[in-house]
């Protein structure tokens, strides 16, 4: 992010002070998803329509009670893009007859888990893009199945212990790349967030609400109770994840990929990693040295990379 | 008036047209794409204004058309066989937003194996799920039916998606006349579509679909569904009043015919049904004392106008146009349910299965089920149910086994 946009955020007093989700949800102690969909709840205001799919979030809006101030649909697993293209289109049919007025408006959200966006949804999601569906996703990326009780999904990182992986290598697979999957769609924007980086959070949802298209925001979510940690470490984890360069803070817009947050030297992937009960079995009983140093390198390949990148 | 010859497929769309449909997601899939294929030439041609969006599969089509639905459009869209199959999850989701559309379903049989002809398999998978279904027999029925279900699913007593279903094939490719009503009749008998509480937008939030915490709190909406759904019958006699009024033409939600004196009757839904009013015809003419009886409205079960129309009958031939593997014919069950244990009802429910994948139901067949089932009454004891396939198709499966059988030996040596 440049630094001649204009945005309201530049600092920690800058933030809305407002919280508009309503508390008493029944989401975990110190998760780490509700914690970015409370923060970027406080920026898109109550003129949304949250069109959610199966995951922890679902339990957000359980009758007769929301935390929201503006609306809700549940579709399913696979489907919310699709909602979400039903209630843009059914809007802009009334704006385009004078049924509603354009302040009546709504800024259609979808809000999924790492399972929807990276596995099940991909199909609706997909097309929602290819259609230049004027909508934002938010996913919140806790990096598993964590409402059925942390299987694996497609954005399970290499090597965690999941309950699907639970031998002495963890998850044998690779996160899938859904920023890239995303921006090879072309679409108005994408970005990474974490809830420990709020600052960074609130400009890119300021600047994603801002615009119009296809607009993805991943929020990495430590997610205490999949991820084996105390839930008072959420925010010293999220913080490790973005100092090690496990979490890369990127957007893409115009076809161009920014970092915004470079970790100036970046800490060992250990200090991230051995926070984890999912992680556990690669210091215990004795250390994974080859599994270690894979997932380093993997990490210091990646910002090699960005580092050719910019030259 | 005048009448026009279309197919199915373009009556069903007229339906759609003539309502004022806003909105169309849509997926192709033979025997329907010439339905979307309609909308959307009159579409870019101007003549409708509407807008048709395809979307990536029919899961996600069926979550457009209810969110479009919840939001506050009047909505069309179609499918068939699989298409219906694997938007399954959302065709039982849907109903419980309470936001009503209008889903015109032209049945094919399901896989495996795989075939384009129909049969009832596929709209009967969606019996239990909150749709209600009418079944259309010509043309004429579906582009009607089309402007009924739209009535009868927007009635505030009801608020539920409906299913308007037609044969492939034989209604879907076949034209027939059919009197295409002017839009300014149609508007008279369909006010626009009225949202009521249930449409997103900013200053009044709703939430729609969410989760209950008990069985309790779920039982009451599942009720309450179902209970919406039983009240669409006494709110389909009228609307169905009122349209006959109208345009003059009568859709009953049970037709009958010629079984007011019967003492024997056919039973059954669909298309083929005009096959077995030929046959009533043909044995009238032989004296016999045949009727037909046709459930129009599938869902909500007809059951109290059914056991009027089959009061006093000595038996029916119910013939099923679907199989429920290991239990036989879906109609057959429901019907022995809504008759069993009440004074004056058929002794005997004699049960064919016939039709499946397209296969046709011959004249003969009809005279034999009669036959079959005067027979029954006559002993008193109901006949095993019984698959319509005949000793010539057996041989001719029997050549295509021998050919299999041979290719396949070759293929070892
Ligand atoms: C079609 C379907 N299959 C399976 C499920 C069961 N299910 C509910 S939530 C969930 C996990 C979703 O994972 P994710 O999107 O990452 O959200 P999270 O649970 O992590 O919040 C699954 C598998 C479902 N609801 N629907
Ligand atoms: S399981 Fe994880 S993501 Fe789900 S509510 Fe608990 S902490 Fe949050
Ligand atoms: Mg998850």
């Amino acid at each position: 992010m440049s630094d001649e946009t204009i945005t309201l955020y530049k600092h920690m007093k800058d933030l809305p002070s407002n919280r508009l989700l309503g508390t008493g949800t029944p989401m975990c102690a110190g998760c780490g998803g509700l914690l970015a969909i409370h923060q970027a709840y406080d920026i898109l205001g109550e003129k949304t329509v949250f069109v959610n799919a199966a995951g922890c979030m679902t339990l957000l809006a359980v009758y007769p009670y929301t935390p929201f101030r503006g609306s809700w649909l549940y579709t399913s697993m696979a489907s919310a893009p699709a909602g979400a293209q039903g209630v843009r289109d059914a809007l802009d049919i009334q704006l385009a007859r004078g049924r509603i007025k354009p302040e009546e408006d709504l800024q259609v959200v979808v809000l999924t888990g790492d399972g929807a966006a990276y596995g099940m949804g991909m199909s609706s999601t997909s097309s929602a893009i290819e259609h230049g569906l004027d909508f934002i996703y938010l996913c919140y990326d806790n990096e598993g199945y964590a409402n059925t009780g942390q299987q694996s999904s497609p954005a399970t990182p290499h090597g965690a212990r999941t309950s699907t992986s639970t031998g002495p290598q963890g998850f044998g697979g690779h996160k899938k790349d859904l920023f890239a999957i995303w921006a090879a769609h072309r679409p108005a924007y994408v970005a990474t967030v974490i809830a420990t980086e709020p600052v960074d959070l609130a400009r890119k949802i300021e600047k994603a609400k801002g615009l119009k298209g296809s607009r993805l925001i991943i929020a990495l979510s430590p997610c205490p109770t999949g991820w084996d940690f105390d839930p008072r470490e959420t925010v010293e984890i999220g913080r490790l994840a973005v100092k090690t360069g496990m979490w890369p803070l990127k957007e893409y817009e115009n076809g161009k990929v920014t970092h915004t947050r470079v970790p100036p030297k970046r800490a060992p992937v250990e200090e991230y990693l051995e926070k984890q009960g999912r992680f556990a079995h690669l210091f215990h009983p004795r250390r994974n040295e080859a599994m270690l140093a894979e997932i380093q390198a993997r990490v210091d390949d990646y910002w090699a990379g960005v580092e050719a990148d910019h030259g | 008036m005048t009448r026009t010859l279309i197919t199915g497929n373009a009556a069903a769309a007229w339906g759609a047209r003539l309502a004022g449909a806003e909105y169309v997601p849509a997926f192709p899939i033979t025997p329907q794409t010439e339905i979307i294929e309609t909308l959307a030439g009159w579409i870019d041609a101007g003549e409708m204004e509407c807008r048709l969006v395809t979307l990536e599969s029919e899961h996600s089509m069926i979550t457009a058309a209810g969110a479009a639905a919840s939001t506050g459009v009047r909505v069309f869209s179609a499918t068939s066989s699989q298409g219906l199959l694997y938007g399954m999850e959302m065709v039982y989701a849907v109903p419980g937003y309470r936001a009503p559309f209008v889903l015109v379903n032209v049945s094919r049989g399901v896989q495996t194996p795989v075939t384009l002809e129909p049969d009832h398999n596929d709209v009967l998978a969606a019996r239990d799920s909150g749709f209600l279904q009418l079944h259309c027999a010509t043309c004429q029925e579906v582009l009607d039916s089309t402007l009924i279900a739209y009535r009868l699913a927007e009635d505030h007593r009801v608020r539920l998606p409906a299913l308007v279903n037609l044969d492939g094939f034989y209604l879907s490719f076949t034209r027939e006349p059919v009197e295409i009503p002017d839009r300014a009749a149609v508007e008279g008998f369909l006010p626009p579509y009225d949202p009521e509480t249930t449409r997103f937008h900013a200053g009044e939030p709703v939430s729609q679909g969410v989760v209950v915490l008990g069985g309790a709190y779920y039982s009451y909406f599942r009720y309450e569904q179902h209970l919406a759904a039983q009240r669409a019958l006494e709110v389909y006699d009228e609307v169905a009043a009122e349209f006959a009024q109208q345009f003059g033409r009568s859709y009953d939600a049970v037709e009958t015919y010629r079984s007011e004196d019967a003492e024997i009757v056919f039973f059954m839904i669909g298309s083929f049904s005009t096959k077995a009013k030929d046959a009533v015809d043909r044995l009238r003419e032989a004296g016999q004392a045949v009727g037909l009886v046709r459930p129009r409205l599938l869902r909500p079960y007809p059951a109290e106008a059914l056991r009027r129309a089959l009061d006093g009958k000595k038996g029916v031939a119910v013939i099923d146009q679907n199989l429920s593997m290991g239990m036989g014919g879906v109609l057959h069950g429901e019907l022995a349910g809504a008759l069993y244990g009440r004074a004056g009802m058929p002794s005997v429910l004699a049960s064919f299965i016939g039709g499946l994948g397209g296969r046709d139901i011959a004249a003969e067949e009809f005279y034999e089920m009669a036959a079959v089932t005067r027979r029954a009454c006559r002993e008193g004891s109901t006949p095993p149910p019984r698959l319509l396939y005949t000793a010539d198709e057996l041989r001719q499966m029997r050549k295509l086994q021998a050919v299999a059988h041979a290719e396949r030996m070759e293929g070892k040596q």
